[in-house]
């Protein structure tokens, strides 16, 4: 019942005209950011985190968190229209999205893409309201044991879950852990790995890394398919929109289930990608009509749109509950909490009420408004596509060295952020995971403090891990998935005999 | 297409084999500036190069995990072709130029000069037209920064000469 309390006085914090305000920029802006290519989620917020320094923390998270709805509702749009995903989470979309486009039915296609990412949001609103409060509280009693516990699941899930060679996303963490750890050590005092240079005093900034392995590495991929865009027009009117209302009701199986896979895959830190990708999959089993799939069926639009937005919505349950982010996207409004002086956590809900509940309220109300906006708006955003890559390239490398320079006004940042940029090349054309080298990068210090602090209290014994059911438990399942992919193997073998 | 298909470029299995090696020599790097600040255990519990130190083993054994791994990819298989590669040097060499100019010029001439370039080599604009449209974007990216969210950006010289 408190919590309902709380969530109405959420609402009345957001729905003061200037959160508004915010709101709408925010949501228009991440639409911009999903539809561009180059410009995603993640280092959209990442560059217009510097923006928000004067803002009020509640403000700041309100606009930073509805650039994060616009982008996911922009990525629909570019998938749809042009075959072109602008977000990696879109992919699966394009598959019947993109022939609904061909045989002229786009606007039903964009109205059920938007349609169904409400609804995946909105699931996944509500369980985070009815869930967080009830994870803070429980992980308030968390000592360092546990907290390690939480952080090592959490990474085990990306090698357990993803579909890149368990090697590589292994590479690609520890590779974070590596950057997290250089400069000061928070414990001792200690420099280190710093090998004598001044600027690495203050290590690697995870805001460096997104903006550069995100936007620079995906404006060298871009540049090297040599875009070519033909784009579908489309019309959305209301009487394409109340169509298609009236049949999605029709679909409910399909979107149940991919609430529920984007849900867990959210939390779990897999991601919007492998959620929607999985959900059509399992869509295209289920469906009665599953092997008409690819060409234009409405169900295999509403089955990645709602799995995604589940998915990335869902991925700031754990961000708030427990400061574990859940998607990169979700680590960079983390490390915004810590610049506006909030310490993430289980405390976030004891003491930021208004903060806490000023967002879960604004995760309605900025889903509902980004749905109005993207269902009137979609010509203006497919017309930013018609803009040559020629202008909106240099441009958006302008806005990532800005918001690179900005992090800590220094220049050495805007060429770290071009290093950055080349390896998330080479690191994406190679399969290599970015997800789990920008969250390891963030969340290493806080990793290697739970586990020197567990070590310290247990004298070395790393039978701490074990002591109890509920961190034993945890570190299980944590082991559970690093070994998941080898795990499956043997399953598929032992049945196979 | 068919300039992309019969040009060649590096092979997919070196660069593969390229990029486990760099990531090997990134975790021997690591775990001997651990060593160097101490692994082991001290008043404080363990020292700092605990922890980076061991992360560091983890690195070097995926990399060769993954350099073996390497040689499943067919022979014949290319990171890239040359001409694409092209392509990604036409945006890594103006935006190093660039990055290396900023302290020296300030951001927004720079950002002028990379933007009205791009346009005409690129996008084979008119050199008026680039310089006049990369100008008006960067007139309001200033505006919006500087005067509306009051964040500073870098200012060289000309910017000095104008009083702003």
């Amino acid at each position: 019942m408190e919590e309902l309390v709380n969530l109405f006085h959420g609402f009345a914090v957001v729905l003061q005209p200037y959160n508004i305000m915010l709101m709408i920029i925010g949501i228009l802006l991440g639409v911009i950011i999903g539809v561009l290519p180059g410009l995603g989620g993640a280092n959209g917020v990442a560059i217009l985190l510097p923006l928000t320094f004067s803002m009020s923390p509640t403000s700041a998270i309100i606009m930073l968190s509805c650039i994060y709805w616009g982008a996911l509702f922009g990525g629909a749009i570019t998938s749809i229209l042009f075959n072109i995903p602008g977000e990696p989470w879109s992919v699966a979309t394009t598959f019947d999205g993109h022939p609904m486009a061909r045989n002229g039915r786009a606007g039903e296609a964009l109205t059920a893409a938007f349609t169904s990412s409400f609804v995946g949001a909105l699931f996944a609103v509500i369980m985070i309201t009815l869930l967080a409060p009830l994870v803070a509280s429980f992980a308030l009693r968390f000592g360092p044991a546990e907290k390690f516990s939480v952080f090592f699941l959490a990474f085990c899930s990306f090698i357990g879950m993803g579909k890149e060679p368990p090697a590589k996303t292994i590479a690609a963490m520890m590779i974070g852990f590596v950057m997290a750890a250089v400069g000061l050590d928070s414990i001792t005092g200690n420099l280190r790995l710093t090998f004598g240079f001044t600027n690495l005093i203050n290590g690697f900034d995870f805001l460096i890394a997104v903006i550069g392995l995100f936007g620079i590495g995906e404006i060298l991929l871009t540049m090297e398919e040599g875009l070519s865009f033909q784009g579908r027009a489309a019309v959305i009117n209301p009487t394409v929109v109340w169509r298609t209302w009236k049949e999605l009701p029709r679909y409910w199986k399909t979107s149940l289930t991919s609430c529920l896979v984007g849900c867990w895959m959210g939390i779990s830190p897999a991601g919007a990608t492998p959620a929607s990708f999985m959900s059509y999959g399992i869509a295209k089993r289920s469906s009665s009509n599953g092997e008409a799939f690819g060409t234009g069926q409405i169900e295999g639009v509403i089955a990645p749109e709602t799995a995604a937005h589940a998915a990335g919505t869902s991925a700031l349950l754990p961000m708030l509950a427990l400061g574990v982010p859940g998607s990169p996207t979700a680590a960079v409004l983390l490390g915004g909490l810590m610049i506006w002086g909030l310490q993430p956590g289980p405390l976030l809900f004891v003491e930021q009420k208004e903060f806490v509940w000023g967002l879960i309220a604004s995760m309605y109300l900025g889903n509902l408004m980004g749905l109005i906006i993207v269902l009137t708006c979609v010509p203006l955003f497919a017309a930013i596509l018609k803009v040559p890559f020629s202008i909106i390239g240099p441009v958006i490398l302008v806005f990532c060295a800005i918001g690179a320079y900005t992090v800590h006004n220094s220049t050495f940042d805007v060429a770290l952020m071009l290093i950055f940029g080349i390896l998330g090349y080479v690191m994406k054309k190679c399969d290599y995971p970015l997800a789990p080298l920008v969250l390891a990068i963030v969340l290493g210090d806080k990793a290697e403090e739970a586990f020197r602090q567990s070590m310290l209290a247990s004298q070395g014994n790393l039978g701490v891990f074990f002591s109890n059911g509920l961190v034993g438990t945890i570190m299980t399942l944590g082991l559970a998935m690093l070994f998941w992919q080898p795990l499956q193997t043997v399953f598929a073998r032992l049945r196979g005999q | 297409m068919n300039e992309i298909e019969t040009s060649g470029g590096p092979s997919r299995r070196g660069v593969e084999a390229g990029v486990a090696l760099a990531t090997v020599a990134f975790g021997l790097l690591a775990a001997f500036g651990s060593l160097l600040v101490g692994i082991g255990w001290g008043v404080e519990g363990p020292k700092s190069g605990f922890f980076p130190f061991y992360i560091g083993c983890v690195v070097i054994v995926a990399g060769l995990i993954n350099l073996l791994a390497a040689r499943r990819h067919p022979k014949g298989q290319l990171f890239a072709a040359w001409p694409q590669l092209r392509l990604v040097l036409a945006v890594v060499v103006p935006t190093a130029v660039y990055v290396a100019a900023i302290p020296w010029l300030g951001l927004y001439v720079c950002s002028i000069v990379l933007i009205a370039a791009f346009m005409v080599f690129q996008g084979k604009y008119r050199p008026i037209f680039a310089i006049a449209l990369s100008a008006g974007i960067v007139v309001v990216t200033f505006a919006t920064f500087e005067w509306w969210f009051l964040v500073p950006l870098p200012k060289g010289p000309i910017e000095e000469l104008l009083g702003l």
